[in-house]
């Protein structure tokens, strides 16, 4: 089951550049979330905030709390590494280990936190391949295929995969068929939708048709800015703010 | 399951950190233990004296390394007469027309000439040189050297090339400049720094080198300036001092080390200091 | 000169998008100029097959290489054939040579290295690429370029006067008496010997390993390291998945490279290993490598039987590292995609 997301005047720099400015949101929990906006707005820094991925860039700062059910993202006593278990995320272009086979990849953040046993390893694969409607392609040739021999398309499943095998409760995904062909879009879609059952998603995208497509609800971003967050259907029908309708509507961006 | 894991993975991780400095700080302290010990073992022995006398015979005690230093010259003048215009004209091949097979073809020689040890080229100039000659010379170094510089200077000067960018020789062609004259004035021009730098850097390189001398120069206790006849070199002088059983020689061992070294780190230096200017900066 | 370059400029300045060329149409038309305004064909051909001639004496170089090496060998070949690198001779007053001591020692002394270099050089990369502040991590390799520049022959000195009296006096006798049960630390402790070649041999080759590791390490994509990080790491986690172990064919590239080196090392190695061509069981002992011999004896090699034995040395010498290097260089492309202007040696 999916936690929702508090964020609380949260701001994040690049040096001495203000890239996320004050946002305030509360993200529903199991449910999908699109983050839209202009290049440059800011909404991959903001989901990157969330799971402690911006301060692995050098000369970078954040300020203000994001509460993941419970548990204070940054708070003293929480461990980045534990937040990234619990947070999964997939990003614009997929990223499998290359030197890896299928198996090793999903099973590699399990290996990581310990988990030894032959059997719980192989059916923790399965079911995470499963999740990602990748299982039936690949279950053949699990570990004979390295990783990066797939397609684009798989290799992003893999990545998903990889991600749901930690068993996180949220799935961050930034841009993820972006550099895919459009089955390959769709296929991911129709995962979102399975998806959001069991996990709070959290959605960025430049395409607002997929965003109509799977999200409940949209964020619109604009120069660090959240201008307007709310169900999907009303950004796309009836925005309340002026800058919302612009961008919507083709006017910029 | 997982809290308890994550001790031990974050202690790992410390471990690691801690591991890797200590590795860092471990190879560096020969680095500095040799530089100290040069300079303190060296610098007394610096005066007016050792740079300008010719070495007393053994077991007497003082003289100097005026002979060898001037001997490094010699046969590095000779060394880059042959190594620096073939390194630059191979190099100036691969950059400006090799880019089929064929290149390949020489830039992995250049590569295999390159890891060559220097034992090796030393058998070779003595085959090519000395044994026609049926003496040693100065000639002989120099040619052992010269092949040693030619795959330092080709692969450098390359790299300079590459690095003007392909706009410039348009714009070059674009104005009617024949090709020959684009790369001689125009991109060599443009890249002059960095090939210059280039050239100290294989200097630097083969200045130190004792082994393919010790039986081409072979060395000398007199002055020479006979190219044809067996000349002194510092590295040589350096290593006879080191393992004879004189403890004078051994003292000018550590001078003529300190010397060696210093030349050398300050070429080094140059050379960076040049190649974080820039490489573009006109050619001058 | 500017008014009148305003003018027709100007009119050309926006085009319609029709006539915008294509990629080819602007490579065409730049060779076209080539072509069209040289004025001086003959030069250019004279310049290029000038440029070609000092190619073509690189391999000419290591023709000549290969072509003196196997000429003065003949006569030593002749005499002893392939057995010459299995005989444990070397008697140049009755004319009997064999090379197995000096494999063994250059072996012995390489590998030796090897164990004692890899895991620090690993360890100083580990630290510079990933782990040391930003500010530290230039000064840091620059210090590390200026232990590859330091010549051999002061490696040798450094090694005669400092390091085999810390050998002798502290190290061998520590090693003799905690290892000694090993059989491999025993006999008397000079401090010269296979343990001080090999400890010098060491220090000269972590540079070579180290800054093409780090070349490699750095080579590794962002989106690895990150993809890492993601599903929750470790820093040190990070380094091993996302960054070792895409760069471990390079790794290993570096580690060969830095083993052609100390293949080929002469003047510290003969300054240091005691020059006895001895296959003794101890590191203490004395012992000598193929390019210790020909350091020491080829200038005064009176026959020619001795000459040849020791050019023979040095053809197997440079057969090995040439063999060696190769190996190296491939594995090493293959993660830098063979930008070839940087491969180091």
């Amino acid at each position: 089951m999916g936690v929702g997301i508090q964020v609380n005047q949260l701001n994040a720099w690049f040096g001495n550049t203000h890239a996320v400015r004050d946002i305030q949101m509360d993200i529903p929990a199991n449910h999908a979330t699109a983050i839209i906006g202009p290049s440059g707005c800011g909404k991959s820094t903001f989901v990157r905030c969330l799971n402690r991925m911006h301060e692995t860039i050098p000369n970078t700062r954040v300020q203000g709390t994001v509460k993941i059910g419970d548990t204070h993202v940054y708070g003293n006593g929480t461990s980045a590494v534990e937040i990234r278990r619990r947070v999964g995320m997939v990003f614009q272009k997929p990223n499998p280990f290359p030197t890896m086979s299928v198996y090793d990849n999903v099973a590699a953040g399990l290996k990581l936190n310990g988990y030894r046993n032959r059997r719980e390893l192989d059916e923790i694969v399965e079911r995470s391949l499963r999740q990602a409607a990748l299982w039936d392609e690949v279950k053949d040739s699990l570990k004979k295929k390295s990783g990066a021999s797939l397609s684009g398309g798989q290799q992003q499943r893999l990545c998903i995969a990889r991600a749901l095998a930690v068993e996180p409760e949220v799935m961050l995904m930034d841009e993820p068929a972006s550099a895919l062909d459009p089955i390959s879009t769709s296929k991911i879609e129709d995962l979102i939708f399975e998806l959001k059952q069991n996990y709070t998603i959290v959605i960025v995208t430049h395409n607002m048709q997929q965003a109509a497509r799977v999200a409940e609800f949209t964020a619109f971003f604009l120069i660090g800015n959240l201008i307007e967050f709310d169900k999907t259907e009303k950004i796309f029908t009836n925005p309340s703010d002026k800058r919302t309708e612009d961008y919507i509507t083709g006017r910029f961006g | 399951m997982m809290l308890k894991k994550y001790w031990w993975r974050s202690f790992k991780d410390k471990l690691v950190v801690g591991l890797a400095a200590g590795a860092t700080f471990m190879v560096l302290l020969p680095l500095g233990a040799i530089f100290g010990y040069l300079v303190y073992r060296g610098i007394g022995s610096l005066n007016w004296n050792f740079l300008t006398q010719i070495p007393k015979p053994p077991g007497e005690t003082g003289g100097g390394m005026a002979n060898a230093i001037a001997g490094s010259g010699l046969i590095l003048l000779i060394a880059s007469l042959i190594g620096v215009p073939m390194g630059i004209g191979t190099g100036v091949y691969l950059a400006e027309f090799g880019k089929k097979r064929f290149g390949y073809l020489i830039r992995f020689t250049a590569d295999v000439l390159n890891g060559v040890p220097s034992i090796v080229i030393g058998i070779v100039a003595y085959s090519l040189v000395v044994i026609y000659q049926k003496h040693f010379s100065a000639l002989a170094g120099g040619v052992a050297l010269g092949i040693m510089m030619v795959p330092i200077i080709s692969r450098a000067t390359e790299e300079m090339l590459l690095m003007v960018p392909q706009s410039l020789r348009e714009a070059a062609w674009g104005l009617g400049i024949p090709q020959w004259r684009t790369t001689l004035s125009i991109t060599l021009r443009t890249a002059s720094s960095g090939i210059i730098t280039a050239v100290m850097l294989s200097f630097a390189r083969v200045a130190g080198e004792t082994a393919p001398l010790l039986f081409t120069a072979f060395g000398n206790q007199y002055w020479n300036k006979n190219i044809n006849q067996p000349t002194a070199a510092l590295p040589l002088q350096i290593f006879n001092y080191a393992i004879s059983p004189f403890d004078d020689e051994h003292r000018q061992a550590w001078a003529g080390a300190l010397i060696l070294i210093v030349l050398i780190v300050v070429s080094m230096s140059l050379v960076r200091m040049v190649a974080s200017r820039g490489v573009f900066k006109g050619g001058n | 000169m500017l008014k009148q370059m305003n003018g027709p400029l100007l009119k050309t300045k926006f085009q319609p998008a029709s006539e915008v060329s294509s990629p080819e149409d602007q490579a065409a038309e730049v060779s076209r100029r080539k072509t069209a305004l040289t004025s001086s064909p003959f030069a250019d051909a004279a310049f290029r097959y000038l440029m070609l001639g000092c190619a073509l004496s690189v391999l000419a170089i290591v023709v000549l290489i290969v072509r003196e090496l196997i000429i003065r060998s003949t006569l030593s070949l002749h005499a002893f054939g392939l057995k010459f690198f299995f005989r444990q001779a070397w008697d140049p007053v009755n004319g009997d040579f064999g090379a197995l001591p000096f494999i063994y020692g250059t072996l012995v002394s390489s590998f030796l290295a090897l164990l004692l270099a890899v895991p620090l050089s690993v360890g100083v990369a580990t630290f510079t690429t990933e782990l040391c502040p930003r500010k530290l991590r230039s000064l840091l390799s620059y210090m590390v370029e200026l232990l590859a520049a330091i010549p051999s022959v002061i490696y040798g000195l450094w090694g005669i006067f400092v390091l085999v009296p810390i050998l002798r006096l502290y190290v061998e006798p520590f090693l003799a008496k905690y290892f000694g049960w090993t059989g491999l630390f025993g006999g008397p402790q000079f401090g010269l010997g296979m343990l001080g070649a090999g400890v010098i041999l060491a220090i000269m080759i972590i540079p070579v390993i180290t800054s093409i590791t780090r070349e490699v390490m750095s080579a590794v994509p962002t989106a690895q390291r990150e993809g890492v990080l993601a599903i929750g790491a470790t820093r040190w986690e990070m380094i091993r998945v996302g960054v070792l172990r895409n760069a471990r064919t390079g790794i290993m590239g570096a580690i060969i490279l830095g083993l052609g080196r100390a293949l080929g090392e002469t003047m510290a190695v003969t300054m240091l290993i005691g020059n006895r061509p001895e296959i003794a069981k101890s590191l203490f002992a004395p012992g000598y490598t193929l390019a210790s011999v020909i350091a020491n004896e080829f200038s005064e090699a009176a026959d020619d039987l001795y000459l040849s034995a020791l050019v023979e040395i040095g053809l197997a010498l440079f057969v090995i590292t040439l063999l060696v290097n190769v190996v190296a260089q491939l594995m090493v492309w293959s993660i830098t995609r063979g930008n070839a202007a940087r491969a180091t040696a």
